[in-house]
């Protein structure tokens, strides 16, 4: 099947206790998993997918002359095609294969951020940002005596678009934007941050981590100019991310980091570049990741990402009504769109005690500040406790969620 | 609700989580230090008024979980009035008690209330909550003007 028509498949009688069966660790364990925001189990099709790799067509890339080379070189190259389709990308050379979303901000912030700002220049992005779309453009802007701006957010955790409108001017040179919050799950207005940002002659950089495993991103009707996501957030290996780039915005891009590959003459007076993609791709890039990442993207499309997020709209819905009745349970981002994240917090109980009690229950959830100590700030507290769902979650996880939080009042009580 | 939870959230833990006591900054002190864990946000701060080689006063200030908070508190009853070295030879006292191995035999005989911690072992996620007062202390104790850090 081709991904193309695993993308048109509508799966209406998507089953998540089936898909859950696709991935071992989830398997007789009694683990709960509720942290797939900050990384996602793996079906055994990735792992398959990453054995073979290495068990049939292992070699290097863009190199040998033989055929296993060969072979490898279209797999590897046919995973960026797969990329491509995935994201809507219009042509494979648009995707740049680097390690995670956070290479890949920095990749932008370090060719088309050194290149494009300049001092007295303004790059714009949100008080809900993780950390790694901040660091890359506070470190941009104090090199080039540029200024961040950031937009605020209200009290749900809803990005301020008046406030956001007001902060765009024709100095602002790059608007970086989460397309879903990790610590709160809110769902940005990226067609509008796009179209207003485009209007004052700014480029826009979505961090993709949190929104590629849970709906369909299509970065050709969003217009963005640059998509950054990560392969294990949408249950593929670590070490595997993407850089969407317009054709003709990368190719205006000088190189990350040099090396072989990325080269098309090297002479100790001056060396070429070879053309996009390659030219951001120094180095042997991680080819049995590559291979894993393909397999769960072509997983995800034939479960149908609009079944899989019905599902976790369902079960968000049903998470949030279900932690309204503990008592003492104050939810942190109640945003009018969301994606499957909950933050909270439990009056008395530090969210660190909440968490020890949870994975004891055999519940992981993450308690901390998510890389996001912005967010926190603004909340006034030093961490919260985040469950986030993903296809393989069902009511039951939630029903457990719920019974182990009241075992933490008992105790605390 | 299992045992080693209850082990580890024994009621003079939940207590002093609640009611820190020395939960102040003493109205005289010469040395001070933070600690703080960057993975959990936890920040505390540890306040020593020490003469003549005598911790003559402690309390401290910050947020944590129950587990470093009511750490901090027991650490500072336990260390009013200890030399320097007995302060300090408590800490390794500490430390080998709940980073021991949990099938070997229970540690912390000798520590007195500070036992109440022994079930922190069967937790080796929570061993830097409990020992985060404890570092940073010893930090104030050496006057370094090092903040404390679990990482």
């Amino acid at each position: 099947m081709s991904t193309a028509e695993r993308l048109a498949l509508r799966d209406e009688g998507f089953d998540p206790a089936r898909a859950k069966k696709d991935f071992p660790i989830l398997q007789n364990t009694g683990l709960i998993f509720l942290d797939s925001a900050a990384s996602a189990q793996k079906p055994q099709c990735v792992i398959d997918a990453i054995a073979d790799c290495y068990s049939r067509d292992y070699a290097n890339i863009h190199r040998g002359v033989y055929e296993l080379s060969a072979r490898a070189t279209a797999k590897f190259e046919a995973a960026r095609k797969t990329a491509q389709l995935f994201i809507g990308a219009a042509e494979a050379r648009e995707i740049v294969f680097v390690r995670n979303t956070t290479e890949a901000i920095n990749l932008v912030a370090s060719t088309y951020g050194r290149q494009n700002v300049g001092p007295g220049d303004e790059v714009l992005i949100t008080e809900m940002e993780h950390h790694s779309n901040i660091v890359p453009w506070q470190m941009l802007c104090e090199d080039k005596g540029a200024a961040l701006r950031v937009a605020p957010m209200d009290d749900r955790g809803a990005l301020m678009l008046d406030e956001f409108k007001k902060l765009l001017n024709p100095r602002t040179k790059i608007v970086a934007v989460a397309h879903i919050s990790n610590a709160l799950g809110t769902i940005n207005p990226v067609e509008e941050i796009i179209r207003l940002a485009h209007a004052q002659g700014a480029v826009v950089a979505i961090d993709g981590a949190q929104a590629i495993p849970h709906q369909r991103v299509d970065v050709a009707s969003l217009d963005c100019d640059f998509y950054a996501l990560s392969g294990h957030k949408v249950f593929g290996p670590t070490g595997v991310g993407v850089l969407y780039g317009k054709a003709a915005l990368l190719e205006s891009m000088p190189p990350y980091q040099g090396g072989g590959s990325m080269i098309e003459t090297v002479r100790f007076e001056k060396s070429t570049y070879a053309d996009i993609p390659q030219r951001f791709e120094a180095g042997t890039p991680d080819i049995g990741g590559v291979a894993g990442f393909a397999a769960a993207l072509d997983y995800v499309s034939d479960l149908g990402l609009d079944a899989i997020e019905r599902h976790e709209r369902e079960l968000l819905a049903y998470a949030t009504d279900a932690l309204a009745g503990v008592p003492g349970l104050r939810l942190i981002g109640t945003a009018p769109q969301k994606a499957a994240v909950i933050s909270f917090e439990l009056e008395g109980v530090h969210p660190h005690d909440v968490g020890s009690i949870l994975d004891h229950e055999g519940i992981a959830v993450r308690t901390g500040h998510h890389c996001a100590q912005p967010v926190m700030e603004h909340f006034g507290v030093p961490a919260t406790v985040r469950a986030s769902f993903a296809l393989y979650n069902t009511r039951e996880d939630i029903d457990a969620l719920v019974r182990a939080l009241q075992t933490v009042r008992e105790l605390f009580k | 609700m299992s045992s080693d939870l209850r082990e580890l959230y024994q009621s003079v833990i939940l207590d002093h989580n609640k009611h820190p006591r020395n939960y102040c900054k003493p109205a005289c002190t010469n040395r001070t230090a933070e600690g703080v864990n960057p993975l959990c946000g936890d920040q505390l701060t540890i306040y020593l008024d020490v003469e003549d080689g005598v911790v003559k006063d402690v309390g401290f200030s910050g947020t944590g979980c129950a587990i470093s908070t009511a750490s901090a508190s027991l650490m500072t009853q336990t260390i009013k009035g200890m030399k320097i070295e007995e302060a300090e030879r408590l800490f390794e006292g500490f430390r080998e008690m709940v980073t021991s191995d949990p099938k070997s035999d229970p540690r912390g005989e000798n520590l007195g209330k500070l036992s109440v911690f022994s079930g922190v072992r069967e937790f080796p996620m929570r061993v830097k909550c409990a020992t985060l007062a404890w570092h940073a202390m010893s930090e104030a104790l050496h006057d370094t003007g090092k903040t404390a850090t679990t990482e």
